[in-house]
């Protein structure tokens, strides 16, 4: 029963950081129904600033997490602006193939400038852990599950309340009509790209710190995960991606603790196929009709 | 015209074989096959310093049976074609041994070469099995200094039950690497052998992974044990050295590896050095072990480099020690130099005591080293 819990922790923990991800995830897609592809790497590319300005600058943490995901949201908002809005007007398989080369081009660039060596993030949180009740509890745990909850009530704070949000809920269901109600299309899809990039830089870092090792490619298989995770609990929906982040992790953590590392990514990857088919809409998600 | 440039050609040769054969050389040539410019250059220019001290060595101390030792260097540059190339003019210089390449990708492609010109070569350092090989049969002519990766298993095994007394372990790998699965089977065979129980079976992980919290809290749950074994490299093992000190019941149990783990990586992976206690791995060669010989060479070589030796350095060294011993011994016909040095019994080097077992992979010991707070702290001579 004790393994039982410990591994429930250790679940809720790794999932904690797929749902950070795939808040970014599904809050671009449900705004401009792109599946940005490159998230994983945005992802990579924050735990590199917040390194690079750690190590290099110098940095406090806290001054080093806000540097990064402002950088990040920064470099969020040039992919926009460079791949993706020349494409606004394409079909939505020109956007998404155009996602997966802007990918490959983030890999391959980091790995031109930072080299294919890993690198070990700077412990500036030494981890502590508490045993409760015979639980061993990880500060870094602690700290990953409430940022991507607290993240993921601010963020549902912003698009349903404020006026930003409901520019972002108008442009999600008709830009023209949004833009003939005053709404600026743009700047919208803009900060919507600023806030998802952001929170990538966050959970790259957080990430860092939990598992030290960066590496060029180390956004890919997470950031499929949390696409996964955002499908999941149904793409587009903000509380839906923090429960199918957590869902995800929970089953891949059982599967490695009393099946098989091995068969993780497989059980994950069937779970992905097994949702697109019997409710494409995910688990938060209400089946919408096509209308032809 | 065409017949009688042949006969020429042929004349030529006989009479040059002749010369070759009849002709007393007063020098002794060794040929160095090595990789002395490029990035793989770490490995072979370390090889060839302690090549050129050795032979300045024995030179002091007389020669081999009177005769002066000469060296005929060539750099390959990691390139296999190069290496071909090299060990072709060593050979028709008359060189008795060649000693090289330092990396197994050049050793496997001039180990045919070696094969047909039956002059030995032998690598200080190339770990690969299929090195010392032709095909599926052993190929004479190609031998080893180091231990081959999979012997590690052995040699850890051992340690595990004799110097930290293990009655229990449990064995983690990478199952992406040949490295990692041979050394988990051949440490468990080894370990149960020694009356020691592996709890579980082998606990395999993909080389993409960062969390292993969920395996090593199964692992946990196994019970009391001595002793953990991770075979792979250090950019997991230190990720699963730092996880395994935050899970329950795992904080202080002894960590082994292989050779993998000797990284300047381990420790920032690992979280930082203070977290790296209690940890061991073998290798090849260490300079904090207590044996006369291993300091004197030490310190002649830190004279001679000007910078201390590795264990690149150190194998070398013993091959060519070794080959020396094998010219003494056999005289300066290459085919019986082989037999010689395959006949290799006990031979005493700064990497340990060795001998040849029927693949030309040395049976030697190897050291294990322990860490405490991601220093070497101690260094044991481990015999297989």
């Amino acid at each position: 029963m004790t393994q039982f819990l410990q591994q429930v922790i250790n679940g809720l923990s790794i999932g904690s950081v797929y749902a950070l991800i795939a808040l970014g995830y599904t809050m671009v897609y449900g705004i401009i129904k792109l599946i940005n592809f490159a998230h994983g790497d945005i992802f990579m590319f924050g735990a590199y600033i917040g390194m690079i300005a750690i190590t290099s600058f110098k940095l406090p943490f806290f001054v080093a997490l806000v540097v990064a995901m402002a950088v990040t949201a920064v470099f969020g908002v040039i992919i926009e602006r460079v791949a993706y809005k020349p494409l606004r007007k394409s079909s939505k398989t020109a956007a998404l193939i155009t996602a997966i080369g802007v990918s490959f081009l983030i890999q391959n660039g980091t790995q031109l400038v930072m080299g294919a060596n890993i690198y070990a993030f700077p412990q500036v949180i030494p981890n502590q852990y508490f045993d409760v009740f015979g639980l061993r509890i990880n500060l870094l745990q602690l700290i990953i599950f409430f940022t991507s909850i607290v993240l993921m009530f601010i963020l549902q704070f912003i698009v349903k309340k404020t006026r930003l949000g409901r520019a972002m809920r108008s442009v999600a269901v008709d830009k023209d009509a949004s833009v003939l109600m005053g709404v600026n299309v743009d700047n919208t899809i803009t900060i919507t790209f600023a806030i998802g990039s952001a929170l990538a830089a966050a959970a790259g870092i957080m990430v860092g710190l939990y598992y030290i090792k960066i590496y060029p490619y180390m956004g890919f298989a997470p950031g499929l995960k949390a696409f996964v995770a955002a499908v999941f609990g149904g793409i587009g929906i903000i509380p839906g991606a923090m429960i199918g982040g957590f869902a995800i992790g929970l089953i891949e953590t059982m599967v490695a603790g009393y099946g098989s590392t091995l068969y993780k990514d497989a059980v994950v990857y069937s779970i992905l196929i097994l949702i697109l088919l019997i409710k494409p809409s995910g688990l938060l998600g209400k089946n919408t009709k096509e209308k032809v | 015209m065409k017949k009688l440039i042949g006969v020429l050609i042929l004349a030529l040769l006989v009479l040059s074989g002749f010369t070759a054969c009849s002709s007393k050389p007063k020098t002794i040539k060794i040929g160095l096959n090595l990789e002395l410019t490029g990035e793989i250059s770490v490995y072979g220019v370390p090889e060839k310093l302690a090549a050129e001290m050795a032979v300045a060595e024995i030179n002091k101390a007389g020669g081999i049976d009177g005769k002066t030792v000469e060296l005929i260097i060539y750099d390959n540059a990691y390139n296999s074609a190069k290496a071909v190339e090299n060990s072709q003019k060593l050979i028709q210089q008359g060189v008795v041994a060649i000693l090289g390449s330092a990396t197994s990708a050049p050793t496997l492609a001039i180990g045919p070469v070696a094969l047909d010109s039956k002059v030995l070569t032998i690598t200080p350092s190339g770990t690969n099995a299929k090195v010392t090989m032709n095909g599926t049969a052993v190929n004479p002519f190609v031998f080893r200094a180091c231990f081959i990766d999979p012997f590690q298993g052995l040699v850890l095994a051992n340690f595990a039950s004799d110097n930290l007394d293990a009655k229990k372990a449990v064995v983690m790998g990478s199952n992406s690497s040949d490295y990692a699965k041979d050394l988990a089977s051949i440490f468990t065979d080894q370990f149960e052998a020694n009356g020691g129980e592996v709890l579980g079976s082998v606990f395999y992980y993909a080389d993409t992974d960062a969390d292993f919290s969920a395996q090593l809290t199964a692992i946990a749950a196994l019970g009391e044990f001595d002793v953990l074994f991770v075979a792979d490299y250090a950019a997991r093992a230190g990720l699963i050295i730092n996880q395994a000190r935050a899970t329950a019941g795992l904080e202080t149990v002894a960590i082994l590896g292989p050779d993998g783990f000797e990284s300047p990586d381990l420790n920032d992976l690992a979280g930082g050095a203070a977290k790296v206690n209690n940890v061991f791995f073998s290798t090849h060669f260490s300079t904090i072990v207590d044996n006369a010989k291993v300091k004197k060479f030490i310190a002649d070589y830190t004279t001679s480099a000007g910078e201390a030796p590795s264990a690149l350095s150190a194998l070398a060294y013993d091959a060519m020690y070794m080959l020396f011993a094998a010219i003494d011994k056999a005289g300066t016909n290459p085919v019986k130099v082989r037999d010689a040095l395959k006949a290799t019994v006990g031979f005493d080097g700064v990497t340990g005591t060795i001998s040849f077992d029927d693949l030309n992979n040395p049976i030697k010991s190897a050291i294990v080293v322990e860490l405490t707070n991601g220093v070497q702290t101690n260094a044991v001579i481990v015999n297989p």
